[in-house]
């Protein structure tokens, strides 16, 4: 069954151990200025957020249930694995960097200073949670406001601490259903545009660009079969003067 | 044959010089990587390489699939002496394409991983595809212009027999990829901006395709008629006019009816640096193009023909950038503007496109063909002092 992550950001301390935790378990150097910085880079696959008033929101990648970086990949570099990681294969992936373009949440980060470039974001620690362990965020968070597990079990806790604790928080689970869900899933006693989480349809985006791609079978029978039956029906003129003219050349030779 | 060196030019200089700028740029971009070749970043992945090299490049490289639909599939075989410059221009224009793809991949040499590495719910798959099998097909159309150069006839006449087929896969190939190269922004709905992103982009920048292919023709009949001694194909470039004209009012009522009936075209008198390219965009396209096209003195005179083509073409290259950077800075937070190295290798494509095309237009029969097929392809260029009556005005 899928995994996921719930982050219920009324626990978080900003702490930053699950920065810590992460750049140790991908062989990520974490220094004074990277942890200073606010964002994910090729260097950060997740980041602490402080709003005012000692708010967090933590960001990574979100593990869409129907990943637009996966669907744009024109080599399959990019996968939703049925574990719930989307997962990424650099020997695969030949750098024309859609993925960046495609994915809503900005995640996908590139080695830009390096000559042979491969694209670096949150892989869900794949490798530990296809043995059966937790992320290393989750194992390293010391309130449990990184929490692991089945998806369907961490919905079900989400709305049980909305319906408990109605006053401590947005009455919104964040990924539930936002472009048609992610493992990745969030709860905040702050609006989620504060922390540029802004609200998606619950469309999947690769529906967009899929009706059009399913259209092509139609278009290429359809137009083949059109433009044969105007060359036919544009060129027959001729080809009967052509004939015409043979049958009376041969006419006069016979007389 | 005597040899004499190329004389200096003042254009033959320029192109030099950008040319050895061209290398230090290539030396950059692969021994130190994009970061210190572009100004590429995380927020803004996609800048001058592909908005204009790629997107632009395929875009006027239109012609050949339009004139090859209008001679040989609507049998309008008065087209058929420019088909060849319009097949010679789109061949040319693919395999630029390609190369300037190579500057822009991150890891160039896995640029064939889609042919084994499928993935069919990609855009980028399919036009990947698309640019694959179409640069075949340009090939195999493009093949005769030498094998007649070098009279060999046997090859000819298969191509000859399997032509028709040939062609009609080439316009298929062509309609999917000049849409889907507008499909590729449909997964941004929240990134473009609202004045460029719409589910009818696959259509415009087809129908777009087909009034910059139409248009490039014309300009390019019009420069080799300047350079080379014959005749300016004076008809032809009026017809071609005419459905220059034709494709931009339908392209101009389905952006326009698209704009308003979603009622983004709100956006457009919002005082902003985005409805500014907007507004300059859709007069040089559209509006004035559409009204000289409109006057019969316009549309009859080859010399004002060919400026309106020039100022179409702009506006169409301007519509292409504007999807691919000024529409994508807004949500990115940064304002791209490319560094030096990226404009330089674009001026070094464009400007080895123009060599290769000029030598091509000497040295092979590109211009002689159904004009004028009793001459000997290789007839001298010397002659070029004759000015054309129309052009001397």
């Amino acid at each position: 069954m899928s995994k996921g992550i719930l982050y219920d950001a009324t626990l978080c301390i900003g702490c930053l151990e699950c920065e810590r935790a992460c750049a140790k378990e991908n062989h990520l150097p974490y220094t004074e200025t990277l942890e200073k910085q606010k964002r994910t880079n090729e260097y950060k696959f997740t980041y602490v957020a402080a709003h005012e008033n000692e708010k967090y929101m933590r960001r990574m990648c979100m593990h869409c249930e129907d990943p637009a970086c996966a669907s744009v990949c024109p080599v399959g570099a990019l996968e939703k694995t049925k574990l719930g990681p989307v997962v990424y294969d650099a020997s695969k992936c030949m750098g024309c960097r859609y993925c960046m373009i495609g994915c809503p949440f900005g995640i996908p980060k590139y080695e830009w200073s390096k000559a042979i470039p491969t694209v670096k974001k949150c892989i869900l620690c794949h490798e530990r949670v296809e043995a059966g362990k937790q992320t290393a965020c989750a194992e390293a968070c010391p309130t449990g406001a990184t929490l692991f597990g089945e998806r369907s079990a961490l919905l079900a806790e989400g709305r049980k601490r909305l319906q408990e604790n109605p006053t401590n928080y947005v009455n919104h689970i964040y990924g539930e259903k936002e472009v048609g869900g992610t493992s990745v899933m969030m709860l905040s006693s702050v609006p989620f545009e504060q922390f540029d989480l802004k609200p998606f349809q619950p469309q999947p985006l690769p529906e967009l660009t899929g009706r059009v791609l399913a259209k092509i079978p139609q278009i290429v029978s359809l137009s083949a079969t059109m433009l044969g039956g105007i060359y036919w029906i544009t060129n027959r003129r001729e080809a009967v003067e052509r004939v015409e003219k043979t049958r009376e050349r041969s006419q006069k030779d016979e007389k | 044959m005597k040899m004499t060196l190329p004389k200096i030019t003042f254009w033959r200089a320029i192109f030099v010089v950008v040319l050895l700028f061209g290398a230090y740029a290539t030396y950059l971009r692969f021994f130190h990587g994009l970061g210190a070749s572009t100004n590429l970043s995380d927020n803004f992945p996609w800048g001058l390489w592909i908005g204009f090299d790629m997107l632009c490049g395929v875009m006027l490289a239109a012609g050949g699939f339009t004139l090859m639909a209008a001679v040989h599939v609507l049998n309008l075989k008065k087209y058929a002496p420019i088909g060849r410059p319009a097949v010679l221009t789109a061949f040319l224009g693919y395999l630029l394409v390609i190369g300037a793809l190579l500057y822009d991949l991150g890891k160039p040499y896995n640029i064939w991983h889609p042919m084994i590495m499928w993935q069919p719910r990609s855009v980028m798959f399919e036009v990947g595809w698309c640019v694959m099998l179409y640069t075949t097909v340009l090939a195999l159309e493009f093949a005769p212009i030498i094998l007649e150069r070098f009279h060999l006839e046997k090859p000819i006449r298969i191509l000859h027999a399997i032509s028709v087929p040939l062609i009609i896969l080439g316009v298929v190939l062509s309609t999917l990829h000049q849409s889907s190269l507008g499909s590729l922004y449909l997964i941004v709905p929240g990134k473009l901006y609202p004045l460029w992103y719409t589910p009818m982009l696959p259509v415009l920048f087809f129908l777009s395709a087909i009034a910059s292919g139409m248009g490039m023709t014309i300009f390019e009949s019009t420069m080799s008629a300047r350079h080379f001694d014959h005749a300016l194909e004076a008809p032809l470039i009026r017809g071609l006019g005419r459905g220059m004209l034709v494709t931009l009012l339908i392209y101009g009522v389905v952006r326009f009816h698209d704009l308003i009936s979603s009622g983004r075209i709100k956006y457009a008198f919002v005082q902003n640096y985005e409805s500014t390219m907007f507004w300059v965009e859709v007069s040089l396209s559209i509006f004035i193009p559409v009204v000289l096209l409109l006057l019969p003195r316009v549309r009859e005179n080859p010399i004002s023909l060919y400026i309106t083509s020039i100022l179409m073409i702009c506006g169409f290259v301007m519509n292409r950038m504007n999807v691919a950077m000024t529409g994508m800075e807004r949500s990115a937070g940064v304002r791209y503007v490319p560094r030096w190295s990226e404009v330089v290798i674009t001026l070094c494509i464009v400007g080895v496109g123009i060599t290769i095309f000029t030598l091509a237009t000497k040295y092979l029969p590109i211009f002689t063909h159904a004009s004028a097929p009793q001459r000997v392809p290789e007839r001298t260029v010397a002659a070029t002092a004759q000015p054309v009556p129309e052009l001397a005005r």
